[in-house]
């Protein structure tokens, strides 16, 4: 079982924070399948917001087909995002650390790096024909 | 459905001040309704209205299709907690629950016995020595132990410390998604309905200004900065909320029903808590619409150029 956390700060909707939060659990293997979300009577009562928020959340990760409600009983995890990209995670975190090296070394502070790397990424997805899932996380 | 709260053309006058004024709407079940406004734009007053506190000088007020207070069929469906979670300061809160019981038919007495115990609160403890934040908690055991189908609650946290606010909402959303109740909270305070709330009244001056779902409000409003622009150019659907201008760049509020797309201006979306101050400051400071040649907006404009 997973507990969500809100980032008041953050500028992204509570609705979207629980979305993302299932993703990432289910893209590090936090979350397999079978396994239940916190029920929306726990989920309102630990973060105080609206139930409606937390059903809607569950509604599209519905939609998307990475949960299933079962009547009576909960929601529950039926796919699992981890699917073997999950072995290819530390080389990529070695390359990137590279490339962060040489970012510093060439002169880029933290925001220059950020927006280098938000703007490669938009261009890249723009040309890839960007899915819904990517655009909601760069913002 | 059924709404929650409709009212049609509701007013209140205490001898030559309007409390509230000409206030028509209608609440859908199953939300939790933020009313907000500045102090002594009428929050309490139509509050008061709907659970029949008050009787109305004008207009109809109807809570769940029934006349506020008409039967006690109609009282057992409302719970209402008034400002400064009034208790009553000489009995115990075992007395609370007990007197409770006693008024009403439907009283779940073994929820709120646990939920007394689940609070940490002592039985034989006086009421009166209980802290702000256990008065409310108490306040709201006993409406939501007569198990209502609208919970209404005025200005239930402002009293309150960041922890006890937190744990009150805490418990207020848990009963709302277990018993799938309806609330309408007031608050002067906008951020501390904007996680809770899902539907919004907004009052100023003795006067709705705005009231709809968050959703819909927060996607049809758009915030545009952009290079300094003349109101009179700006299309005709536009409902500008607010609007500034320095001497290179103007910043607008605008409600739309069709989405924006201006390459002139950068559009984002707006907040809720900036959506409602917007409101409220336009309600102290009416923005004319370009079709009146003497608005302030546009004279300002002609001065400066």
């Amino acid at each position: 079982m997973i507990q969500f956390h809100l980032d008041a700060r953050s500028g992204v909707s509570p609705y979207l924070q629980l979305i993302q939060q299932v993703r990432q659990a289910l893209r590090l293997g936090l979350l397999s399948e079978g396994d239940q979300l916190p029920t929306v009577k726990d989920v309102v009562a630990l973060l105080a917001i609206n139930p409606n928020t937390v059903l809607k959340a569950y509604r599209e990760l519905e939609y998307e087909g990475l949960v299933a409600a079962r009547a009576g009983v909960g929601t529950f995890v039926t796919k699992t995002l981890t699917d073997g990209s999950l072995a290819a995670h530390g080389p990529l975190r070695v390359d990137l650390q590279d490339w962060l090296g040489r970012a510093r070394q060439a002169g880029l502070d933290d925001e220059s790096i950020e927006a280098l790397f938000a703007t490669t990424f938009r261009a890249a997805s723009a040309g890839n024909g960007p899915s819904a899932t990517i655009e909601e996380e760069v913002r | 459905m059924t709404a929650v709260l409709e009212t049609r053309g509701l007013g209140k006058r205490y001898r030559k001040r309007w409390a509230l004024s000409d206030c028509t709407l209608s609440v859908p079940a199953g939300h939790v309704t933020g009313l907000v406004g500045p102090n002594g734009a009428g929050k309490t007053t139509l509050l008061n209205l709907a659970v029949g506190l008050l009787a109305p000088t004008t207009g109809t007020a109807l809570v769940l299709g029934g006349e506020p207070a008409s039967s006690e069929e109609q009282l057992a469906k409302v719970g209402f907690v008034a400002q400064d979670a009034p208790i009553y300061a000489g009995l115990t809160v075992a007395d609370h629950l007990r007197m409770g019981a006693h008024m009403n038919p439907a009283w779940d007495a073994g929820a709120a016995e646990h939920r007394i115990s689940q609070l940490g609160l002592d039985p034989d403890q006086k009421a009166g020595k209980l802290s702000g934040g256990q008065r409310a908690q108490l306040a709201l055991t006993l409406a939501i132990a007569k198990r209502p189908e609208v919970l209404i609650l005025d200005e239930p946290i402002a009293s309150l410390d960041p922890l006890a606010r937190r744990e009150f909402l805490q418990m207020l959303m848990e009963v709302t998604a277990e018993h799938e109740l309806s609330v309408v909270m007031s608050s002067h305070l906008v951020s501390d309905l904007e996680r809770i709330c899902d539907y919004m009244i907004v009052l100023v001056a003795s006067r709705v200004q705005v009231t709809g779902e968050v959703d819909a409000l927060l996607g049809s409003h758009y915030q545009l900065t952009g290079p300094r622009c003349d109101p009179a150019t700006l299309p005709e659907d536009w409902q500008i909320i607010s609007a500034s201008h320095t001497d290179r760049q103007s910043t607008l509020l605008v409600r739309s029903d069709r989405p924006i797309v201006d390459s002139t201006m950068t559009v984002d979306q707006i907040g809720l808590e900036d959506l409602v101050l917007a409101y409220m400051s336009q309600a102290s400071r009416p923005v004319t619409r370009h079709a009146n040649p003497a608005s302030p907006d546009q004279s300002a404009l002609e001065a400066q150029r």
